[in-house]
């Protein structure tokens, strides 16, 4: 199936691409624009702390991101606590910015893990302010119904710590968040490589985000084409149903077979046994 | 209390040490006293190479001092490249192809405290010179228009003349035009560090000078920096305080031994990302400069122990940012770059109105590197780095990105 034809939707707006692009970390601004070219992304996210409307040191990122072209999602990275995050929503806002936000919630500034009681209560406000808000958050399936039900339009489940390159190394929670979402599910932060993004979306995840592990590749551009191909091949293996995977091989004699024989034999009283 | 020995830190926190209550039970002065440093200056100076290859395959979350240790011995100077290696591919991995830039703003080179090395000390007959809020700002905004977001005010220690009151004017007068602002000045107390950070300051820099108690009375013969103690709780009080960032680091020179500087830091570093674990830490890694007072270091920090400083430090503090002003010549200061450092300076001035007005006041030290701030951005472009001016890390620093008074 084409791609035309599978779009991702979020909040009713369709994207042909399954691959959302970040856009920290790169050498430089002309680096990052040719990896989002290359990745074939149509959703871009823009952290505001490194926004600079009036920069003179050099031009600002904004410049490098064609609004035609991508669904500008500004992130509130730096917010330590839901009132902080609110803020720079809104600040994006005023900035004209689109009306969406990554609500990132991360207090402390090694792993940059999210803050579940605070996450959850910046959506709530930022939804009822009329936002499009898509959570960054453990992977905790109890917590993405919970987002799910404040009205988020989607849940972003981390794989493993961001920048960190380990890959799904929550893939079990992961997939009960897959298999209880109403809300596309978008695995967010920690994908290392092509095969870490085929994997996620083979067991049904929407949508992936990725970022450190394009900008810090030795060749940026060719490393965002390689997820492109990644996510589409694990898009594809998802839709076509695969076969699931087995620990032993099957009994030739099934196990059970004489639950027939019996049932056979008692509707059949004449029926001896063999 | 004066502090002779590390053992002396072991004692419980009282009022003396400038913290609001409840007073915290483990501060870094009762680590630092628990450590068992002959044992690692042991590991420091004579590590086999055989643990310098245990300490450097080790996943670097789970490094140990002891491993810090190794990585900092004669043994693995021998290994340098390697770890060099490991240093840029981690440095990259956590903060990628970027580079911070800051510029350090003197504000005032009076002080009343005599530290022998410094070109501030009391009394040296240099001119002496505080900014007034108009030169202040006519300062910041020589920078910003240069690119910096990010500004250090630095002054000397006078009570009286840049105190708290003056530090609360001089950051609520550049709040609205500069991001990120951090302060390097006298240590204060919990509750004056708290009213600091809510004037705007964003981050606070104390350099511990020395991590030996006795080498850091010989060198601060006067003032109220001989305090050892206060000066090392300092970092924790302004956590504590709600600052979002602090940095910390030994002045290189100071003491005969880099290596037991190291492992203190690495110390005090890893205490304060697991205690006050909202807090940004970074590490600086100056060496000693002329300066005014004619102070001379009693063991040159070379080049090779400086870059297997910056690896050892990196290894160990994977998240930790890494600075390096212009203390440093070019050549060194752009191969560090690629090395582990994560915040630079440019251009710096460290005489008080050097920006506007070169060369008017005495500076702190000399510094090493003069190429201006363009120059040094076009070199870490050139090596495949993003110079970051803008990355401030409170929201109203933010604000002022998405909403500059042109647009507001």
């Amino acid at each position: 199936m084409s791609a035309s034809m599978d779009p991702l939707v979020i909040a009713g707006r369709s994207f042909s691409s399954r691959l959302i692009a970040g856009t920290g970390k790169f050498g430089s601004f002309d680096v990052m624009r040719r990896a989002l070219e290359a990745s074939g992304t149509e959703m871009v996210t823009v952290a505001l702390r490194r926004v600079d409307l009036d920069a003179t040191g050099g031009p600002d990122i904004l410049r490098f991101i064609d609004p035609e072209r991508y669904l500008l999602l500004p992130n509130t990275s730096g917010a330590v606590d839901a009132e902080e995050a609110v803020r720079l929503a809104r600040l994006a806002r005023a900035a004209d910015m689109p009306p969406w936000v990554k609500l990132e919630v991360t207090p402390e500034p090694r792993y940059l893990l999210p803050d579940a009681v605070e996450t959850l209560k910046a959506a709530e406000t930022l939804v009822a302010d009329g936002f499009t808000v898509l959570p960054y958050i453990n992977a905790d399936p109890i917590l993405a119904k919970r987002l799910e039900e404040a009205g988020c339009a989607t849940v972003m489940p981390l794989g493993s710590w961001i920048g960190s390159n380990k890959g799904l190394r929550t893939a079990d929670a992961v997939g009960i968040i897959i298999e209880q979402a109403e809300v596309p599910v978008v695995v967010d932060a920690g994908l290392g490589a092509p095969s870490h993004a085929a994997a996620c979306m083979e067991m049904g995840a929407d949508a992936v985000l990725v970022n450190t592990a394009i900008a810090v590749a030795e060749d940026p551009p060719a490393m965002a084409g390689a997820f492109a191909l990644g996510v589409d091949a694990g898009r594809r293996a998802f839709l076509a149903g695969r076969a699931a995977a087995r620990d032993e091989a099957e009994a030739s004699s099934p196990l059970t077979g004489f639950l027939d024989r019996l049932a056979t034999s008692q509707s059949d009283p004449a029926v001896t046994e063999p | 209390m004066r502090v002779h020995a590390l053992t002396d830190l072991d004692a419980p926190v009282t009022e003396g040490d400038g913290f609001e209550a409840p007073f915290p039970d483990r501060t870094f002065a009762r680590v630092l006293a628990g450590l068992p440093l002959d044992d690692l200056l042991a590991l420091a100076h004579g590590a086999e190479p055989s643990a310098v290859g245990r300490a450097l395959a080790r996943e670097p979350s789970r490094r140990t001092m002891a491993d810090v240790a190794a990585l900092l011995s004669p043994a693995a100077t021998e290994r340098l490249e390697d770890l060099a290696a490991a240093s840029r591919a981690l440095t990259l991995s956590r903060f990628g192809r970027t580079m911070h830039l800051y510029a350090p703003l003197y504000l005032s080179n009076e002080c009343l405290t005599t530290c022998g090395y410094c070109g501030f000390a009391k009394d040296l007959p240099v001119v002496r010179k505080t900014l007034t809020e108009q030169e202040t700002l006519a300062e910041a905004r020589h920078l910003v228009a240069r690119g910096y977001r990010s500004l250090l005010l630095l002054t000397g220690e006078h009570q009286r003349l840049t105190g708290v009151p003056f530090l609360e004017r001089h950051v609520r007068l550049l709040a609205p035009e500069v991001p990120s602002i951090a302060l390097e000045v006298q240590v204060w107390t919990e509750a004056q560090y708290r009213r600091l950070v809510a004037a705007g300051c964003e981050g606070v820099v104390i350099y511990q000078e020395t991590y030996d108690p006795e080498r850091y009375l010989q060198v601060h013969l006067a003032g109220k920096k001989r305090d050892y103690r206060f000066r090392l709780l300092g970092p924790e009080r302004a956590a504590r305080a709600g600052a979002r960032r602090v940095g910390i680091g030994a002045l290189l020179g100071l003491h005969d031994d880099w290596r037991f500087e190291a492992l203190a830091a690495a110390a005090h570093a890893r205490h304060l990302m697991t205690t006050y674990w909202r807090t940004q830490v970074t590490v600086s890694v100056p060496r000693l400069r002329p300066s005014a007072s004619g102070f001379q270091p009693r063991v040159e920090v070379g080049d090779r122990d400086l870059v297997q400083l910056v690896c050892a430090l990196r290894l160990s503090l994977p998240d930790a940012g890494l600075v390096l002003s212009t203390r440093e010549p070019a050549g060194l200061r752009d191969g560090l770059h690629r090395i582990g450092i994560t915040h630079t300076s440019a251009g710096s001035h460290t005489e008080p109105g050097g920006y506007e007005h070169p060369g008017e006041a005495e500076g702190q030290f000399e510094i090493a590197d003069h190429r201006p701030p363009a120059e040094v951005a076009a070199s870490l472009r050139a090596m495949g780095y993003d110079p970051v001016w803008e990355d401030p890390s409170t929201p109203a620093g933010i604000e002022r990105g998405l909403l500059p008074a042109s647009r507001a």
